[in-house]
């Protein structure tokens, strides 16, 4: 990380402050009045929305996972972020000029969230940060359908990409919209928690570049990533989806999602006494390790899935649910898997890193 | 002399020694001595050769490669590093003569004689070297179609056009597209990169491009002369006067797509006939890419205009009431549906703002057209909507009096704050019933109900007024969220109920929050499944406007 701006990391740390209590109160007037106000002060716009912004988000979803807020809270306090960028995008002149560094004309640059993917600061911070920087930015949001994105990148004629995920779940539908936009003959950037801390899923996908920030991506897409070479349809093959696990994994999700259920409540006998509503979550947190084992099979990696068990068993202890339900699950879901080795190979290691961690661990990846 | 006489003899072990045989072998032979003299020959040899005789230097007889290669292998360089000799056996060597390309293959006796065979190899080697340029070709056209197909962006279009002509068919490319006003706009490319222009340019300067730009078949090159090129069709940076020029049309789909100018330096060669030919069937290529690309253009701006009207208003904030509106359609690919919702501002201050939310019977385009022709009857509509009933009286007059069969379901929300709060006047013809999200996390459904709209000659309603306190939430939505199928285990609706534990848990959130929470909860539920048209509108009180108010900190600073 640079400090060697203006700005002292103290100011940075007092202005989070407000905007963390800003953020607790739900008082969208102070949370912008923190930022702007860092802003007047001197505070550059890029170090507010990665320095402040940023990092106040990635505690939202720390202290949810801690069970410390609740969704409503986090989804207000994600809304006021929101409206925060705003307001400081507002001081943000458009970068339509020739680029100062070396005179050719602005890139463009169109970020987009994957399909089905709802967490869009990161690409909106992004977008912000790029527009400062002087690209000529499209920003599309949250959950965007790939047949649009498409469309919108032949409509518009854009230089680059930068696609982000956050949930490794999507790797599949970001693999689809990586091939689509090679396809057309676009470099494709690629960022956000889905491909992996070290962005090992951003290379499995064929994607032309792998930003961990903002700022590294701005770098990346200042310096141009590779042109993507048209004709490349071996580029982000996946030789060991050849075994069809993925495939008949998610095509059996709600069948096996019955199953596990029927097998908890064999096996739980607390399950007996649940409401509809209780045995909904219950069902949901089965299909989440079902999509999440979908995804690991389809990644490769069962380090995936073992990060999923570690951080669900984390947060089921925030909330006081005892973690032997999720071992009896993955148990009753690798009973259910024994035509698929790959997939016992990754609950086995779901399981094993579950017995291995008792102390409850970091939420979520580091970051 | 006397040295080659002295070292010849018969009795050696030259393959000419084994027999007579190879004097008849149909190809040429030569046997020459350590010092160049030639010992024997066949007759092909001496057909190919006319002055081959015994005894003559090889120099006299046989082109120089040979007899510098016979040099080589019979008296090898002495130096210690001449290593090559030891090598298992000499490679055969190429070379020509009389037109023809020979291949030696040298024998070595051992005792300073070489026998060196000759295979005629013309056919074969103009033959390899036909095969090589057709294939490069064909590969160059693959890409070229593989690269110009991919987008249909045209822009990038016509830069790949440029780049790959200018990597691959001459030194320089220039596209020319048709003239717009008299302006063309030219994309030149040179050594992998390449610059956009706009110029007024007068294509009867350049030989063959005015033509070209009308479809007109080629010029040939020869008949152009490179130092008439008017500035602009040479790069800078080219280096000096081209050394050749070609034009060639690049046909579109029925209408020319412009003109390609190929340029080489000075010093190199012309364009031959089969370099024309291929330029054409690349242009032919590129041609009908860039005409797609252009076609494909007008007509997602004709879509873009026309759909403008019917896309879901982005909606915020408007007379001290947060507005909210999110909207999914049934199919991926479209950006329109059969579900609508519109926020329209009172003229006046203190005049209700009015939202209007509804479903038109059916989805994709033809729902989408009748959304919009509701839209425009409600808007024009405004001055009456105190009266929501006579609203829909007349909204259902003009519906049924229309070509189409459909028929709508809607709501309207009539909108009002004073003070701190907020009332609402609440009709609904046909549609689910608003949802009321109160500051204590309880959901009431507004009690109002009406018939549908565009189906019977009379409609009846009934409103309600509903008031909102600060924080709380009034949400319109469409059956496409209570209808949708899909849960953890595949096929439950996902129902009112659903939707009012989805709502509970928004207390006191904006009206963006609000919408977000909804779309993303009912859209995990239907996960990669199929679904309705999705639409949600959330009408907030604001609680906290007033309080910034008086801090300093108003909206006003950032949302200008």
């Amino acid at each position: 990380m640079s400090t060697q701006t203006t700005t002292s990391t103290a100011d940075l740390a007092a202005t989070r402050r407000q905007l963390w209590a800003a953020l607790e109160a739900r008082d969208e007037p102070a949370a912008t009045a923190a930022v702007l106000g860092a802003h007047d002060a001197g505070v550059p716009v890029e170090d507010l929305l990665l320095d402040v912004i940023g990092p106040v988000q990635a505690k939202v979803g720390a202290e949810w996972a801690a069970g410390r807020i609740g969704v409503a809270q986090e989804h207000a306090a994600t809304a006021i972020q929101d409206r925060v960028v705003a307001a400081l995008a507002h001081r943000t002149p458009d970068g339509t000029g020739p680029r100062p560094e070396t005179g050719e004309a602005p890139r463009r640059v169109t970020v987009a969230c994957v399909d089905g993917e709802w967490h869009a600061l990161p690409a909106r911070l992004l977008a912000e940060v790029l527009r400062g920087r002087g690209f000529l930015v499209d920003y599309l949001g949250a959950h965007v359908p790939t047949p649009h994105l498409i469309a919108h990148l032949h409509q518009t004629g854009a230089d680059v990409v930068a696609l982000s995920s956050s949930l490794p779940v999507r790797l599949p539908a970001a693999h689809a919209a990586v091939t689509a936009i090679q396809a057309i003959g676009l470099p494709v950037l690629v960022g956000g928690a889905a491909f992996g801390p070290d962005g090992r899923y951003a290379r499995l996908l064929g994607a032309d570049g792998w930003a961990q920030d903002a700022r590294a991506a701005a770098r990346l897409l200042a310096a141009g990533p590779p042109r993507a070479d048209a004709a490349r349809p071996a580029a982000g093959d996946l030789p060991h989806l050849a075994d069809q696990e993925y495939t008949l994994v998610t095509r059996a999700r709600t069948q096996l999602v019955r199953q596990v259920l029927q097998g908890l409540e064999d096996a739980v006998p607390a399950m007996a006494s649940y409401t509809d509503r209780q045995r909904e979550r219950t069902a949901e947190d089965v299909a989440h390790i079902v999509d999440f084992l979908g995804a690991s099979l389809y990644a490769d990696d069962a380090e995936l899935f073992t990060g999923f068990v570690t951080w669900t068993a984390g947060i089921l202890r925030a909330r006081g649910v005892p973690g032997d339900a999720l071992i009896a699950a993955l148990d009753l879901l690798a009973d259910a898997q024994h035509d698929f080795p790959r997939a016992r190979g990754h609950l086995a290691a779901g399981r094993r890193a579950l017995l291995r961690v008792p102390a409850p661990p970091a939420p979520g990846p580091r970051s | 002399m006397t040295v080659f006489e002295d070292e010849y003899g018969r009795s050696r072990e030259t393959p000419g020694a084994e027999g007579t045989s190879w004097l008849g072998s149909p190809y040429p032979a030569v046997v020459a001595d350590r010092e160049g003299g030639v010992v024997e020959f066949n007759a092909a040899a001496a057909d190919l050769f006319p002055r081959m005789g015994v005894g003559k230097w090889l120099d006299e007889v046989v082109p120089g490669w040979l007899a510098d290669a016979h040099r080589r292998l019979s008296r090898p360089a002495r130096t210690p590093a001449a290593a090559a000799p030891t090598r298992a056996g000499p490679a055969p060597l190429r070379g020509s003569h009389d037109g023809r390309l020979l291949r030696a293959h040298p024998t070595d006796s051992g005792h300073g004689d070489v026998a060196w065979w000759l295979v005629d190899d013309s056919d074969l080697t103009a033959a390899q070297d036909a095969l090589r340029a057709e294939r490069e070709r064909t590969a160059l056209l693959a890409e070229a179609s593989t690269q110009l197909l991919a987008s249909l962006n045209p822009d990038r279009c016509l830069e790949k056009t440029a780049l790959l002509a200018a990597a691959h068919l001459g030194d320089a490319a220039l596209v020319i597209s048709p003239p717009v006003r008299n302006r063309c706009a030219v994309v030149t490319a040179l050594g992998g990169g390449c610059k956009r222009t706009q110029l007024t340019l007068d294509p009867a300067l350049v030989p063959g491009l005015a033509e070209a730009l009308q479809g007109f078949p080629p010029v040939p090159a020869r008949w152009i002369d490179p130092a008439e090129l008017p500035s602009w069709a040479v790069p800078e940076g080219f280096g000096g006067t081209p050394g050749a020029v070609s034009i060639t049309p690049l046909p579109g789909h029925g209408v020319p797509a412009g003109a390609l100018i190929l340029l080489r330096r000075g010093g190199r060669r012309a364009f031959d006939t089969s370099e024309e030919l291929f330029a054409r069937l690349f242009a032919a290529r590129a041609g009908a890419a860039l005409s797609a690309a252009r076609l494909y253009a007008e007509q997602a701006r004709v879509t873009r205009a026309l759909i403008a009207e019917l896309l879901p208003p982005q909606l915020h904030h408007v007379g001290g009431v947060d507005f909210a509106g999110g909207y999914r359609t049934s199919q991926d690919t479209e950006r329109i549906g059969g579900d609508f919702y519109d926020v329209h501002a009172g003229t006046e201050d203190g005049q209700e703002t009015l939202a209007v939310l509804g479903d038109v019977c059916g989805k994709g385009l033809d729902a989408a057209v009748l959304t919009g022709r509701i839209r425009s009857t409600v808007q024009a509509l405004l001055p009456l909507a105190g009266d929501h009933q006579d609203v829909l009286r007349l909204l259902n007059g003009a519906l049924l009096t229309a070509r189409h069969t459909r028929f709508a379901t809607l709501v309207l929300a009539s909108v009002r704050r004073t003070g701190g709060r907020v009332r609402l006047r609440l009709t609904s013809a046909g549609h689910p019933r608003p949802l009321i999200l109160r500051a204590t996390g309880e959901v009431e459904e507004a009690d109002t109900g009406g018939t549908l709209v565009g189906a019977l000659p009379v409609v009846t309603s009934r409103s309600a007024t509903v008031d909102l306190s600060p924080g709380e939430t009034c949400l319109l939505y469409t059956d496409g969220i209570t209808e949708a199928r899909g849960g953890p285990l595949g096929s439950a609706m996902f129902g009112e109920d659903r939707l009012r534990s989805a709502l509970a848990e928004c207390v006191g959130l904006p009206a963006e929050a609000v919408v977000e929470r909804v779309q993303m909860v009912a859209g995990d539920w239907v996960g990669r499944g199929p679904h309705d048209d999705m639409a949600v509108v959330a009408i907030t009180a604001p609680h906290t406007t007033h309080l910034s108010a008086v801090n300093g900190h108003t909206r006003g600073r950032y949302t200008a």
